[in-house]
């Protein structure tokens, strides 16, 4: 099999990925599988900008992305990236280009995570409120739960839990 | 002077340690993606902005809580000559791409060089530590210890639906890629691997293995991790990762059992004569050598063949790559020099660790 990159020298390096059973494979020689990324840093990376490019043209098939120039390119305030760059690399090029293109990211995330929202470790100091908030919501469920099973000596412990925690929330 | 000894030890320290499973799982790393709120990411900085991102993470890096945690160093690229940099990624403390790409990169290094902070990779911050064995859970515990830190005194890109925001929307979310370095050569001998592989594959799982002539995986080694961040915690995703190695563990060693049992004679006679070509031949190849070392490793950890220890092996995988041969010579080496290079090496390393 030859090098899907170069077209020259045989593919000795091959993977298939599958992300919500969509499956892509990948052939390459160890010279661009070299270039593209490391065995260890980013198992992804070099196929990365294949992917992304074919969901991302995928997104902007039907819109104006590349499209007429009478539009004006969608693009972010703070670094001046537009969309269209941004579907050529694969790659943001400041924090607000999350709200910049937030319209059209639900579905890349989707496509390529198969979920849009981080369900994950939230830091403690810039998300502390968010962490609370979590928590509450958590201890909400909670209660629920235990009402429905006619727990109320816990019902009412997490209750008052759930009050202090609110006081925290209103303060912090 | 810190540098020498970073480059003259070809295993880093913790290589040496043992670690659970470590006969079929040489390693468990954790990488986080992280950015500083306040910067453009590394692809669109200004030179000026990628220098002083070194500069706020060098700070947190000096403090003392973060060298309470040990012994930490921060190179910078623009300090290490060309083949240094080429060790430092063979040792796998940085991607090419930091030490090929990047402006103003950086490296933070342990002193046992397990933690390894890339700084302006593609993104400010990767966090990776590596572990021997199988410690999937105690790696992330570290990564997650030295990312408090971090997020002390920095102002981490996160948000409440995203996560934390990363240069790549394939990283977002927990910026987590978790794996583990398996050594499979019995379920490659068994011709089990590919149905292994591909049912790996349909659970969101990336397997990624260097293929030598024909079929077969050089040095019968797999790098298996997780490929989404977004919407599982990092513990789901470590739990779920440590899941499927355990039960590939379990069908290698049930392999190795059955290759001993039904196959004795032509499984022994294969590994032992990989090893009397390690130490006999005169040219080698990288690609035979990671073929032969793979079938000595397993015939060491079998018992087959007594008087080496695991860790000459792993020191040796790592010795016989293009960057250290040529730092080992002290000079620039063509491809033919170095193939002869390299049995010499493989063959002296031998017998040295039999005589001692
Ligand atoms: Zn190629
Ligand atoms: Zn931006």
């Amino acid at each position: 099999m030859i090098c899907q990159e170069c077209g020259q020298k045989p593919a000795t390096i091959h993977f298939t990925k599958i992300v919500n059973g969509e499956k892509t494979e990948f052939h390459l020689c160890e010279t661009c599988a070299g270039e593209k990324g490391d065995m260890f840093s980013s198992p992804s990376n070099f196929t990365i900008n294949h992917l992304l490019s074919g969901l991302l043209n995928f997104n902007g098939a039907g819109t104006s992305i590349g499209g007429p120039s009478t539009e004006k390119p969608l693009r972010c305030e703070t670094c001046g990236l537009t969309y269209s760059q941004f579907s050529k690399s694969g790659r943001f090029g400041c924090v607000d280009c999350y709200t910049s293109f937030a319209g059209r990211l639900d579905p890349l995330l989707k496509r390529i995570h198969g979920n849009m929202e981080h369900s994950g470790k939230v830091p403690q100091r810039s998300g502390g409120k968010i962490k609370l908030k979590k928590e509450l919501q958590e201890l909400k469920l909670q209660l629920q739960q235990k009402v429905a099973r006619e727990e109320f000596e816990q019902a009412a412990k997490l209750r008052d839990k759930i009050k202090q925690l609110e006081k925290e929330i209103a303060h912090s | 002077m810190s540098l020498q000894r970073f480059l003259q030890t070809a295993v880093s320290e913790w290589m040496n340690g043992e670690g659970p499973d470590s006969d079929i799982v040489f390693s468990s790393r954790v990488r986080l993606a992280r950015n500083l709120r306040n910067h453009p990411f590394p692809l669109l900085a200004t030179d000026t902005e990628a220098d002083q991102v070194v500069q706020e993470v060098e700070q947190v890096v000096r403090s003392e809580e973060f060298q309470n945690l040990g012994r930490y160093e921060l190179l910078k690229l623009d300090n290490l000559s060309a083949l240094e940099k080429k060790v430092f990624v063979e040792k796998h403390l940085i991607s090419p791409h930091l030490a090929n790409e990047s402006r103003n990169g950086a490296v933070v290094l342990s002193e046992n060089e397990a933690v390894s902070i890339m700084i302006n990779e593609e993104d400010h911050l990767r966090i990776q530590c590596l572990f021997p064995g199988f410690q999937l859970m105690e790696t992330w515990k570290m990564a997650d210890k030295i990312d408090d830190l971090f997020e002390n005194s920095l102002d981490i890109a996160f948000d409440e639906k995203h996560g934390f925001l990363t240069s790549c929307p394939t990283n977002v979310g927990t910026g987590i890629r978790a794996s583990v370095m398996m050594h499979l050569p019995a379920l490659v001998m068994t011709q089990q691997i590919t149905r292994i592989l591909n049912a790996i594959n349909q659970i969101g799982l990336v397997v990624r293995g260097i293929y030598g002539e024909g079929s077969e995986v050089a040095g019968n080694l797999f790098q298996i991790s997780n490929q989404i961040t977004l919407g599982h915690s990092e513990e789901e995703i470590i739990e779920n990762l440590y899941g499927v190695t355990k039960q590939i563990i379990e069908h290698e060693r049930a392999a190795r059992r059955s290759l001993l049992e039904h196959n004795k004679l032509q499984f022994e006679d294969r590994l032992c004569r990989s090893y009397g070509i390690l130490a006999n031949a005169r040219i080698m190849e990288s690609k035979e050598a990671a073929t032969r070392l793979s079938d000595l490793r397993l015939a060491v950890d079998l018992g087959l063949i007594t008087g080496f220890s695991a860790h000459i092996i792993n020191e040796l995988m790592v010795l016989i790559q293009p960057g250290f041969l040529q730092m080992y010579s002290g000079k620039e080496l063509t491809p033919e020099q170095r193939d002869a290079r390299r049995a010499k090496l493989i063959r002296e390393r031998l017998s040295a660790a039999l005589e001692s």
